[in-house]
């Protein structure tokens, strides 16, 4: 496997919310707007890497039976670090992704990449799978963000460019599985094309 | 076994314990530059500006005064909202006119209630509220136009902005 493939895999062929399906429940709750969307994606894409390498680093010394916990504790500390250092120096997407930075915790595409990727590669390649899966969080959730602005607030990144309120549904839940569901569809049938 | 769990958890106390020293400072930096500037907002320019004083019903208040006449208060008001506490800065003039709001925190659904941070028309409309006018949503027979789709966001925040005004006004009652 190809160092360049390693980062493309997390775009199409792994990509995280379209393919493995992991991690809806910060995609379907911080997508109101394409900002949310993107912010949500890099704080993830934080996690995921530093939690990568050093999974990598230290799972051949790690029994088995305490595998899980360990890279919880590991996980948590991470996403803790990320929480004090937006509070710290970027006090406004604090505000906005709030509850859900905690939650990172709990997302399944961080454990998951430890698990199926990071205790049996090196730290190089974790590393750059940690990037390549990230982005193609940070992508999708964009995505998401954009559609669900465009249609719910008729603006993008905060730029409004259809007068009136847009169709409020896809600004709640709702329309946020709604746009999922079209956009898994949509991607699955150029994906395959491929 | 224990003795890796304990480790790896060892390490991770001792970063964390780092980071947390590190960014205690920063956070209550950014959390007073947050406030200084929401007050700065809410109030008219000029003027000397209190320490924090606390009063009942209230969270706390900023009198900015020139020589001995009192210019105007800041209020920081808390309210129930949808999604949790929303607290808001208040400028009220001795008079009870509202000079202008600024929301300090809130956990409002974003693209709904959340726009009360950034829906003009709702935001503008508290500059130079007048004491005429009723504190209520207009749906409750008031004057404040609530925000689309978000009644209970907006009647939270009038309630917030009535116990500031209200607070002013039993302060006036006091001097008198």
């Amino acid at each position: 496997m190809s160092k360049f493939s390693l980062i493309t895999d997390g775009f199409v062929k792994n990509n995280p919310t379209f393919v493995l399906v992991l991690g809806m429940c910060p995609t379907l709750a911080t997508t109101t707007s394409a900002m949310n969307g993107l912010e949500m994606g890099l704080a993830t894409l934080f996690v995921l890497v530093l939690s990568n390498i050093v999974i990598s680093l230290i799972s051949p010394m790690v029994p088995d039976k305490v595998h899980i916990p360990v890279y919880i504790v590991v996980i948590a500390t991470f996403v803790t670090v990320l929480q004090l250092l937006l509070q710290a120096y970027l006090p406004s997407v604090y505000q906005t992704l709030g509850l859900f930075i905690p939650l990172i915790v709990v997302n399944c595409i961080v454990l998951g990449r430890a698990e199926a990727f990071a205790n049996k590669n090196t730290v190089g390649d974790s590393a750059l799978d940690g990037i390549g899966i990230g982005l193609g969080f940070t992508l999708s959730l964009t995505v998401i963000g954009i559609v669900r602005e465009i249609l719910g607030s008729g603006s993008i990144f905060g730029w409004k460019f259809i007068p009136g309120d847009g169709i409020l549904a896809f600004v709640m839940a709702p329309g946020a599985f709604m746009v999922l569901g079209y956009l898994m569809v949509l991607f699955n049938k150029f994906a395959k094309k491929n | 076994m224990v003795l890796c769990l304990t480790g790896v958890c060892l390490v991770c106390a001792a970063i964390l314990g780092g980071v947390n020293a590190l960014t205690t400072n920063p956070i209550k930096e950014a959390a007073k530059k947050a406030l200084v500037e929401s007050i700065a907002k809410v109030l008219p320019e000029g003027g000397n500006l209190s320490d924090a004083q606390s009063a009942e019903g209230i969270d706390e208040y900023y009198v900015s005064s020139a020589d001995t006449t009192v210019l105007a208060y800041a209020v920081k008001s808390t309210t129930i909202g949808f999604g949790g506490p929303l607290t808001v800065m208040v400028g009220v003039l001795p008079d009870g006119t509202v000079y202008n709001t600024s929301v300090l925190a809130h956990s409002e659904t974003p693209g709904l209630g959340a726009k009360c941070t950034s829906d003009e028309g709702f935001m503008n409309q508290w500059k130079n509220f007048g004491p005429e006018k009723v504190l209520k949503v207009k749906k409750d027979g008031g004057d404040v136009d609530a925000i689309t789709a978000s009644t209970i966001t907006s009647r939270a925040y009038t309630v917030a902005v009535e116990q500031a005004v209200n607070f002013v006004k039993s302060l006036n009652k006091q001097e008198e």
